[in-house]
């Protein structure tokens, strides 16, 4: 009985947190905690819902963990391309954190940073709150944070983690003039959270936060590493979450004209037998972005294995190569077709 | 009349507002200079006092109005010998910004630039790779893209492993009193329209001046360059450019080229003592899938040059077979002779709206169709015509002019 009462006292000594609406809607606060998103534990507040995506931006194999909150009362809008439409008061949240050992990601884990992206009346704002000695604080500027752990492959890794500035964050997130969001597609989405359980697109219809999901044919995009998926999807999931982002028409690397997003159909636009624009020593000496069959004389891949600045891609967000992703990117290329069989197809492309 | 009052009212009052942002060597540079950067309110100037500032993060800027002033280009240095992270050493993304008075130092990527900027000024900057030119360097030095209102003004570049100035896929532009050297190309002009490149030397550079245009990009159909009033002087460099990229297709020994475009004006330049050939206009070289692109030049005009000392030791393909069967020596202007292209996916044959118009010696490939290889060459001297120019010069918003002085 006492322990009871006890119980009882404590949760009213420390009662779950509140999320503060207005204060997203206004201001940038100085710590994470004055949005009461979090308790002091680190548990969501009531309201703020965890979600996964099929397939996720690799960063440096930081552990990430994502939630979104929308205002009591409003939705989301389906949409079958790019992000939901989220209404103003949505915010997006994404903790980073690094496990001593990324073979054992729930053992040890070390938190990094949380990132927040808050829908307010003028557009969407991005803020980088960094762990820190009694709370994680807004750093407009981004950090080098020295980060130690074993990878997947059993490595010691030792790297400077970069959080972003204000600008990166928006450098990833444009869309024309505007920021937006980037992981919760339609497509994303389109699976159960942390692989089990019902689909979440139909969870979040259902708990009254997502509006216009027609019956069927939702897009899907596959899991990256699901061996039981088609190569062709994995990769183009891949790139379209790993890429996409900048290599759009509305994005940063829209004037290389390589667009990776996953409605894109043009060989040219996808880097097939692509020259380079403005790649300068990027082009590590080869003549095409994709050269079917040879992914060893592919800009795309000879990019995406370096840690060079000048060379590598994306241009931030890691410090690492990412194998596994490169290793399927590589897989991809090898397969394509010959040339000379894909210049009807590119020839027919709408 | 009245929209430009109210726009200097508008801007006398956002001026009234200004403040400096002071930030000296020292300390932690890179958060200093960034978290500047990123507070700057439209209308401020961010001063970097005299001083190096080792960097191992690229820098940004994201606010509409701001100048970003150093003391001098050889006093104020933003050194990236360091550089671990980003792109370019600078990234310019918003509006009507002027950066001045800086040295640029060994950046990774690109010495400074700016996407989709309307209204970008860089004036008085030095982007150097002080190691000398290496394929290893960074592309370009000064680098506006998808941008508008571009102006770049008493800068010098050296060491670019691809262009030094590099204006691509942007419009109404200026060029001007700026300095090209040791880059693969001086100066480059690519899928832009409405630019004068006015009173620059490029000099010891593979290519001087190239104003070029490519398939399979957002902005093409380069259109309306002026190249006036420029020293284009003994562009003899080996080419050092890395494999794969278009300005490794460049023959070291060129003055001038222009590749596809339309409204090309060389007027009143002095070219000289480049090996290769002093102006080279050309087809694009390569096969391409796509429609909408026209791989001619047309309308090309070069009038008024002072030409001397070129052609002497043409290195690229056929050049000394060519120079052998018209006495020796390369003329000053080598054209392709390429006048139609097949559109891809059947869509026939098409031909190049408005000729060549040279009033000095040139010679002919008398290629026909692009994508003939330069073997099937009929090399022939090219007639020579009175060459009448009437295009008015690039203007650029006044009050971005004024903060440029």
């Amino acid at each position: 009985m006492r322990r009871i009462w006890a119980a009882l006292l404590l949760l009213g000594a420390a009662p779950a947190p509140v999320v503060q609406s207005q204060l997203l809607l206004t201001t940038d606060a100085p710590r994470l905690a004055d949005y009461g998103l979090f308790d002091a534990a680190g548990h969501p507040a009531p309201g703020v819902q965890p979600y996964t995506l099929n397939t996720p931006l690799f960063s440096d194999g930081a552990e990430k963990f994502r939630f979104a909150w929308l205002p009591p009362g409003t939705k989301a809008q389906y949409r079958a391309l790019g992000a939901l439409a989220f209404p103003v008061g949505t915010v997006l949240v994404k903790r980073f954190a690094f496990p001593a050992d990324l073979r054992q990601p729930a053992k040890d884990v070390r938190p990094i940073e949380t990132r927040l992206l808050i829908h307010r009346p003028a557009g969407w704002m991005a803020l980088s709150y960094v762990e820190q000695d009694g709370g994680a604080v807004l750093k407009r500027a981004g950090v080098k944070v020295p980060v130690e752990f074993i990878d997947k492959a059993g490595r010691a890794q030792a790297i400077d983690y970069a959080v972003p500035n204000q600008n990166q964050c928006k450098t990833c997130h444009q869309d024309g003039e505007a920021i937006t969001p980037i992981g919760p597609t339609a497509g994303n989405l389109n699976g159960s959270l942390h692989g089990t359980g019902p689909n979440q697109l139909m969870t979040w219809a259902r708990s009254g936060r997502l509006a216009g999901l027609p019956a069927d044919g939702w897009p899907r995009l596959a899991r990256w590493d699901n061996a039981a998926e088609p190569l062709n999807a994995r990769a183009r999931a891949y790139l379209a979450v790993n890429c996409a982002h900048c290599h759009s028409r509305g994005g940063f690397a829209s004037n290389s004209g390589l667009y990776l997003v996953p409605e894109e159909v043009t060989p040219a636009h996808l880097g097939v037998l692509k020259r380079p624009v403005a790649a300068g020593r990027g082009s590590g000496g080869n003549e095409f972005s994709i050269l079917p069959g040879q992914p060893n004389k592919s800009i795309l891949l000879h990019r995406m294995t370096s840690s060079e600045p000048g060379i590598m891609m994306p241009q931030f967000g890691r410090a690492l190569a990412h194998d596994e992703g490169n290793a399927l990117i590589r897989k991809w290329i090898a397969a394509m077709p010959d040339p000379a069989d894909s210049a009807p197809a590119a020839a027919a492309a709408p | 009349m009245r929209m430009a009052l109210l726009i200097a009212l508008l801007a006398s009052s956002s001026l009234a507002q200004a403040k400096m942002i002071h930030v000296g060597p020292g300390g932690n540079a890179q958060e200093k200079l960034q978290t500047a950067l990123i507070e700057a309110q439209p209308g401020d100037t961010v001063h970097i006092a005299a001083g190096r500032y080792a960097l191992a993060d690229g820098l940004s800027l994201d606010v509409d109005g701001v100048t970003v002033k150093g003391d001098g280009p050889d006093k104020t240095i933003l050194d990236f010998t360091a550089q671990k992270v980003a792109g370019e050493g600078l990234l310019i993304t918003s509006d009507n910004v002027v950066v001045r008075d800086l040295g640029i130092e060994n950046a990774a990527g690109n010495g400074v630039k700016s996407k989709g900027s309307d209204g970008i000024a860089l004036v008085n900057l030095r982007v150097e790779w002080t190691g000398g030119p290496k394929s290893t360097n960074g592309a370009y030095g000064l680098y506006p893209v998808s941008s508008k209102n571009v102006l770049i003004d008493r800068s010098v570049v050296k060491g670019a492993s691809d262009a030094g100035i590099y204006v691509g896929q942007s419009q109404n532009i200026i060029v001007r009193n700026s300095r090209a050297e040791m880059n693969v190309a001086g100066i480059e002009i690519e899928n832009s329209y409405d630019a004068d490149v006015v009173g620059n030397t490029a000099t010891n550079n593979a290519g001087g001046i190239l104003v070029f245009d490519l398939p399979d990009l957002p902005q093409q159909g380069g259109r309306n360059v002026k190249l006036t009033n420029n020293q284009v002087i003994a562009n003899n460099h080996v080419n050092f450019a890395a494999p794969g990229n278009i300005v490794a297709g460049v023959p070291s020994g060129t003055g001038i080229m222009v590749m596809a475009n339309a409204k090309v004006m060389v007027e009143n330049n002095h070219v000289m003592g480049n090996n290769g050939s002093a102006v080279m206009i050309v087809a694009y070289t390569q096969a391409f899938t796509d429609k909408a692109y026209n791989p001619l030049p047309r309308s090309v005009s070069v009038a008024g040059n002072h030409f001397m000392d070129n052609g002497k030791a043409p290195a690229f393909a056929g050049g000394k077979e060519i120079a052998a069967a018209v006495g020796g020596t390369i003329p000053p202007v080598l054209w392709d002779g390429i006048t139609r292209y097949a559109v891809p996916g059947g869509g026939g044959e098409k031909l190049a709206e408005g000729g060549i118009n040279i009033d000095a010696p040139g010679i002919s490939l008398n290629l026909g169709l692009q994508g003939t290889p330069a073997t099937q060459a009929r090399p022939a001297p090219m007639q020579q015509n009175l060459v009448v120019s009437t295009r008015p010069a690039i203007v650029l918003p006044a009050a971005l002019e004024a903060r440029a002085k």
